[in-house]
């Protein structure tokens, strides 16, 4: 999940417009950019639209590590490509959240300042080959697990954008898990690499479907404007289910003994993650939080001047053809 | 085969020059990932360095089959030293800031495009087929650099003199790519690959049009640097190997 713990606002419009507009969503209609909405929805869409454009923003760092060392011409291609498709969601993101009256710039400044958030999940570092794999296998498969049902969220422009992301999302996953295979069968040093990915990015992943529903205080208002479709706990044990067998066919280990089938729920059993550290990296305490939000300050500075000059240039360009007519 | 003609092993070697130029600029622009300018240009240049990569493997994959050896177009990006790389200087030159980057593609991109318009008509139709394909990439290389160089030559002042530095640092690795040696007359003679000289007319023109729209000068100085198509190169490209081939040497018993 890309949006994690996302404020619902609270809406202090007309109680009569904010029945037409939920009886809307509960007929299943689309919400359009210009269509009358409550603030709090508004607020709470842009909030989590660009939560969620910052996490494919630096979302492309932990994989862009890895593409000057990626092991042949065809695995570098296909890293550069994944990470190219997560630039293309972030700017369908953007401009999704554009929609609700707020800028890139905007966004920009706001992840910079620390003021929004992105996933916790990329506050990890990346540090073998293998890692390639662990990322698209789990943390796009969560990724995809939380995204699959927001296609059929309320407001159009982010269903629509979603659409567009899932096709290319579960590419990415099957690539991942392409790489997990290789290195899982490969030699005794791959495979233990393997296994090393697996270890750390496994409670990590669990952590990106937010904390458990019971601490969840934001989920009922999103989940009635249909933003959140599921809960957080509904999707983990989702993504749980669909895993442990994809682990247990590449020879791998979950690094949790608690990990057993229970007939009676249908489900897999399983640990907790740490919610403490969950919180600690959401606070900006992680283990690459500094570098991460220091690399996008960093392009952002450097970036300036280019900005400028392309905005000279247009203004020029405008004078000048001002003059001529 | 255990010995090549002396027609293959110069089209061994005019096929590294290729595929290496692609190789190790397609990686120096792939270093940007995620730290460009704006969101368009990570796009962008990430787009660039996928082409390349993908040009990589069509010539490194020729070079390969004439040599004849078993190599791969992995074995000769991954497993050979700086001294058996044949790529141009200027491509390995340092993305330094965005406007070097950008003039770095632009000053190739006016060479790469014509070179493989003239590759289209070699008597070989492998090479014909790749610069075809090639070629439809390059175009669009070619328009987004030399854009964007006017745009920010013709920019702010800051814009413009640091597209100037750009260019007046660059300037002299651009002599290399237009200078034949006996490997490319032994290729032209054979009707196989252009000889790199009979590019510099259309070359020049772009070049001259496109920096003179930018408002920026083609700096006074006549050396040129020369060396990296006969393997001697700066420093830097021995640094971006050992980055880019670390994993293939420290695990040579692996498949990826």
């Amino acid at each position: 999940m890309y949006a994690q713990m996302v404020k619902s606002e609270a809406t202090n419009d007309d109680p009569e417009k904010l029945a037409a507009f939920q009886a809307r969503i509960d007929a299943g209609e689309k919400i359009e950019p210009k269509d009358w909405m409550p603030e709090g929805y508004r607020k709470t869409l842009v909030r989590q639209i660009g939560q969620h454009a910052h996490s494919e923003i630096v979302g492309q760092l932990p994989e862009g590590n890895w593409i000057t060392r990626a092991p042949t011409l065809e695995r570098k291609a296909i890293l550069l490509a994944k990470v190219q498709d997560e630039a293309g969601h972030g700017l369908y993101l953007y401009c999704a959240a554009e929609t609700l009256g707020v800028s890139r710039d905007d966004l920009t400044e706001a992840l910079l300042s620390g003021k929004m958030k992105y996933s916790s999940i990329f506050n990890y570092p990346t540090l073998t080959w293998a890692d390639m794999g662990a990322v698209g296998w789990l943390v796009d498969g969560a990724a995809i697990m939380n995204q699959v049902p927001l296609q059929r969220t309320s407001f159009g422009p982010y269903a629509r954008a979603m659409v567009r992301i899932c096709k290319e999302e579960s590419f990415h996953q099957r690539q991942g898990y392409d790489i997990m295979m290789k290195m899982a069968f490969g030699t005794p040093a791959q495979k233990a690499m393997a296994q090393d990915a697996l270890n750390r990015f496994w409670y990590p992943s669990l952590m990106m479907f937010g904390p458990s529903d019971k601490d969840s205080v934001h989920s009922a208002q999103s989940m009635a404007w249909r933003i959140k479709m599921n809960t957080n706990d509904e999707l983990r044990q989702k993504f749980v289910d669909q895993t442990v067998p994809q682990a247990e066919y590449l020879g791998l280990t979950i690094p949790d003994p608690a990990v057993v089938w229970n007939a009676e729920k249908g489900g897999y059993d399983y640990s907790e993650p740490d919610w403490t550290e969950f919180f600690e990296v959401i606070k900006g305490n992680g283990p690459c939080n500094a570098e991460r939000i220091a690399a996008r300050q960093k392009a952002w500075d450097d970036g300036a001047w280019v900005r400028d000059g392309l905005m000279a240039h247009a203004r020029k360009r405008a004078g000048a053809q001002v003059a001529a007519e | 085969m255990d010995t090549m003609t002396d027609l293959d092993t110069a089209l061994f070697a005019g096929l590294c020059r290729l595929g290496d130029s692609t190789l190790v600029l397609g990686h120096r622009v792939s270093e940007w990932c995620g730290h460009a300018p704006v969101l368009e240009e990570d796009i962008a240049l990430a787009n660039v360095a996928l082409d390349l990569i993908g040009q990589t493997q069509m010539w490194l994959g020729l070079a390969a089959e004439i040599e004849g050896k078993g190599r791969d177009a992995d074995a000769l990006a991954f497993r050979r030293d700086v001294w058996e790389f044949r790529n141009l200087l200027l491509v390995e030159r340092p993305n330094g800031d965005f406007g070097h980057t950008l003039m770095r593609q632009f000053l190739f991109d006016a060479w790469h495009q014509p070179m493989l318009k003239a590759l289209e008509s070699s008597g070989d139709p492998r090479i014909a087929g790749i610069a075809a394909k090639a070629g439809r990439e390059v175009a669009y290389h070619l328009e987004r650099s030399a854009d964007l160089v006017i745009r920010l030559g013709d920019g702010s002042l800051e814009s413009h003199n640091r597209m100037q530095a750009a260019l007046d640092t660059l300037w002299p690795y651009t002599g290399e790519m237009m200078t034949a040696d006996a490997t490319d007359q032994a290729l032209a003679e054979a009707g196989i690959m252009a000889a790199p000289d009979s590019i510099r007319p259309e070359w020049d023109a772009l070049v001259r049009d496109v920096l003179a729209e930018a408002t920026l000068g083609i700096p006074p100085g006549t050396h040129m640097h020369k060396g990296g198509k006969q393997g001697q190169h700066s420093e830097h490209l021995g640094h971006m190997l050992a980055t880019m081939q670390w994993l293939q040497r420290a695990y040579p018993d692996a498949t990826w």
